[in-house]
């Protein structure tokens, strides 16, 4: 047992930072047991009920779902376009209004005028319960606004990429950096000029939309399940596309070594096309998932979510899309369960505190570097 | 606001007469103005003052005055953050967009300090003198500048923009948080005041003016000031005076980082930060220690941040960390740097000015100049403007909704430099990282004639 010894020790030698972070975590672990088993030891332990950790998990892996799928798009063009894309949270932000848009016509048309519905509640004052937007009640409406959020958001980003990235592809990654977060604001304040400012509901509330899982403790929403099958579909197709078609392969061959895939032929362009519609339209989803989930829409909550989906992906190493996934689930449930430890106000700058921690000791992130398989 | 035209009525004189290549007084003026940084500085501050009294002179004196009072104040907080973020950025390449955060903490961390232990309202302080709350606020800066500087010693320059966006995200979300608030005055008896902000300490400058800052009691200097200018002569309100006086103090401070970060510019270490900027690896292989002029730098521009903080949200009365620290405010100040050409201390104070009045404040005034004009009911939404079929009800809701449109100017403005001018609107100042200009020829050598 002394070789194996003497290795931990090395290796803890050569990287103290992530002996730290593996003790921190274990202490955490053992604390979370002993609060489980109602024990109190000093500064560790004390009480918690198996209820409020599984519902802390569920809410965890619902966002962390959500996070996940914005964090695809923006993985796959940092690797393919070699910059980080500041607007991408403001696309999440396009997709969930036009989303809700298209949905909230379709299931309030004759009730409600068309231009409060298309304004997503901002003309007119119809309530929520007026349009009467729910998944049990009105599936097809959710179900064509969720299409028509990812159709949107993929036109826009192609017309971004047209009139901003294009003309600069040549250059370095902090001038695409720069020209994003130009628009990012362009994006953002037009949302704002045209749907307005503040935070309103969306969905109605509809009776008796919780299934309860008894035995776990937990109490799930119909949303939440939405959330949860539509997300993992988008991940089975994107996973689909990436290994069993040409463009998949052209995609992955592009974000390991663009000179190669340019001398064997790729055709770069449509390539660098196809990857913003696939990543506008999957960040334009989970905007609209999010809000489905959330149940409020405001006009620069998705540029308050780039930080986590930013953490996502680099906690999952960037350019991998199973790294993304992975990583949104990471950050989601850090996001929920850290208040056992940390109060509420806290969480959000855990979970950059984690991003933070893992560029430090990992910038590669947990898949390890730019791999789209 | 087009200010193009502004200087050369009084300029067009003197250069009539004269034969010289320039063929235009116009040109004249802008050749001479290059020469010389500080003219170019006054000419600037000039047109925007030209801009400002045609907009608001039917309004009165005071109104000139106070329009030009917010306009100097804003150019000169937004030229000092911009010098000190063009440390980084222009001279080191260090892309630092954490901006808002080291000013947050600079300003916090002095209001902790100053505030009386047992305040009327608002959190308890420790009560020290002003001086030791302004050097502790640009020590917490430059200590967390230092945390921030263990990542930009092995990340890439857009992970860094990422941890510090991240680090800046972190100290708002601290100082927004109750918990944190009752920590810190269970510890160390100060708080944050959480969501609801702080009272800022009095400014001083107001007490060189009224007696213990009380209105209606004019120190030895506030008198004849108000005399003359004030009430009993010209008709400018008191609070508008004691903003000019504050902005003496600005322009003092800014005349003090101008000086000291040329002189950093121009030492040995400046060209080592250049260099650095230039080519780290070949910066490494010449011995220069990267690591730690990377941290030096790091501290010194998080300290000056944090001053500007103080000098600008200091003065200001109130601090709540939400709608004053957001990322937003890091970007305003990207896009002084941006304007004015990154890597240029005359850049960043030119484009701290011009940001502030042609892209921060114009808009703003020249949107309600022009809904004063327009005799329209401004529709509720965009949806009822746009349904209403007539543009001027539609101009009425642009221009009363002109906060969001401004915002979208500035994102085009960004990607307008960032595609046709990369080295900022107001020329290529960059300072390169050689003693001598390679770029020019030697002349006096052979030629071909």
């Amino acid at each position: 047992m002394g070789t194996t010894d003497s290795s931990i020790v090395d290796s803890a030698r050569a990287r103290p930072g992530l002996l730290f972070v593996a003790l921190l975590g274990g202490l955490l672990l053992v604390d979370l047991a002993a609060k489980l088993a109602g024990v109190g030891l000093g500064p560790i332990g004390g009480s918690i009920s198996v209820d409020r950790l599984g519902s802390n998990l569920w809410n965890g892996v619902v966002i962390g779902l959500v996070i996940g799928l914005a964090g695809i798009g923006l993985s796959m063009t940092y690797s393919i376009l070699s910059f980080a894309n500041f607007a991408h949270g403001d696309l999440v932000s396009v997709g969930a209004f036009s989303g809700w848009g298209v949905a909230f016509l379709i299931a309030g048309l004759g009730d409600v005028s068309v231009r409060a519905l298309l304004t997503v509640r901002d003309a007119g004052n119809a309530s929520p319960g007026d349009i009467g937007a729910h998944i049990l009640t009105t599936p097809g409406a959710i179900l064509v606004g969720l299409l028509a959020a990812f159709v949107v958001t993929a036109l826009l980003a192609v017309a971004l990429d047209r009139a901003f990235y294009k003309p600069m592809r040549d250059r370095d990654g902090i001038s695409l950096l720069i020209a994003s977060i130009g628009a990012a604001l362009i994006v953002r304040y037009l949302l704002q000029f045209v749907y307005g400012s503040d935070r309103r509901g969306i969905t109605a509330s509809v009776d008796a939309s919780n299934l309860a899982f008894d035995p776990l403790g937990l109490s799930v929403n119909a949303h939440e399940l939405t959330i949860l099958v539509a997300a993992v579909g988008l991940m089975l197709a994107m996973h689909g596309m990436l290994q069993h078609t040409k463009l998949g392969t052209a995609m992955r061959a592009m974000a390991d070594n663009k000179d190669l895939a340019l001398i064997t032929g790729i055709p770069a362009e449509r390539v660098v096309t196809a990857t913003w519609i696939i990543g506008g339209g999957l960040a334009g989803a989970s905007g609209y998932l999010y809000v489905l989930l959330r149940g409020t829409i405001q006009f620069d909550f998705g540029w308050l979510l780039l930080l986590l989906i930013f953490a996502a992906v680099i906690l999952g190493g960037i350019g991998s899309v199973y790294g993304a996934i992975v990583g949104g689930l990471v950050i989601g449930v850090v996001f929920t369960t850290s208040t056992i430890w940390i109060p509420s106000d806290f969480n959000q700058a855990a979970a950059f505190g984690v991003m933070i921690l893992m560029l430090l000791l990992r910038p590669e992130g947990l898949f390890g570097g730019v791999t789209t398989t | 606001m087009s200010d193009a035209n502004a200087p050369d009525g009084s300029a067009s004189g003197p250069s009539d007469g004269t034969s010289d290549p320039p063929e235009s007084a116009t040109a004249a003026v802008v050749e001479a103005a290059r020469e010389s940084d500080l003219g170019l500085v006054v000419g600037t501050l000039l047109a925007i003052y030209a801009a400002a009294t045609l907009l608001t002179f039917t309004d009165g004196l005071n109104s000139v005055a106070g329009l030009m009072e917010t306009l100097t104040f804003l150019g000169l907080v937004y030229a000092l953050t911009a010098l000190a973020l063009n440390l980084q950025w222009g001279y080191t390449g260090l892309f630092n967009i954490g901006v808002a955060g080291f000013m947050a903490v600079g300003v916090y961390t002095m209001g902790m300090v100053v505030r009386s232990p047992d305040p009327a309202f608002g959190p308890p302080g420790l009560g020290l003198p002003l001086p030791v709350g302004i050097v502790a606020g640009m020590g917490m800066a430059a200590l967390l500048g230092a945390v921030a500087a263990l990542p930009a010693l092995r990340l890439k320059a857009d992970y860094l923009a990422i941890v510090t966006l991240g680090l800046s995200e972190i100290v708002r979300l601290s100082l927004q948080s109750s918990a944190f608030d009752n920590f810190l005055r269970d510890t160390i008896g100060a708080g944050t005041g959480g969501g609801r902000g702080m009272g800022m300490p009095d400014n001083p400058v107001r007490e060189l003016f009224l007696v213990d800052g009380q209105a209606g009691t004019p120190t030895a200097l506030g008198d004849p000031v108000f005399g003359v200018f004030g009430n009993g002569g010209l008709g400018i309100s008191h609070p508008i005076l004691i903003g000019w006086g504050y902005i003496a103090v600005l322009a003092a401070f800014l005349v003090a980082f101008y000086l000291i970060l040329e002189r950093l510019g121009r030492s040995p270490f400046g060209r080592t930060m250049k260099a650095i900027r230039e080519d780290e690896l070949v910066a490494n292989s010449l011995g220069k220690d990267v690591n730690l002029v990377k941290i030096k730098v790091f501290v010194i521009g998080c300290a000056l941040m944090g001053l500007a903080g103080i000098l600008w949200f200091g003065s200001q009365g109130n601090v709540s960390p939400t709608p004053q620290f957001r990322p937003l405010l890091t970007f305003y100040v990207f896009i002084a740097v941006i304007i004015g050409g990154s890597g240029s201390n005359t850049g960043s104070v030119l484009g701290g000015i011009v940001f502030a009045a042609v892209l921060f404040e114009g808009p703003r005034r020249v949107g309600g100049t022009v809904r004063g004009l327009i005799d329209a009911e401004t529709p509720p939404s965009f949806g009822d403007a746009l349904v209403s079929l007539d543009p001027v009800t539609f101009l009425a809701y642009a221009t009363d909704n002109i906060a969001p449109l401004q915002f979208v100017f500035l994102g085009l403005v960004l990607v307008f430099i960032i595609h046709r001018r990369p080295e900022g609107i107001l020329g290529d100042r960059i300072e390169t990282a050689a003693a001598v200009d390679l770029s020019e020829r030697p002349t006096g050598g052979e030629s071909d004639e």
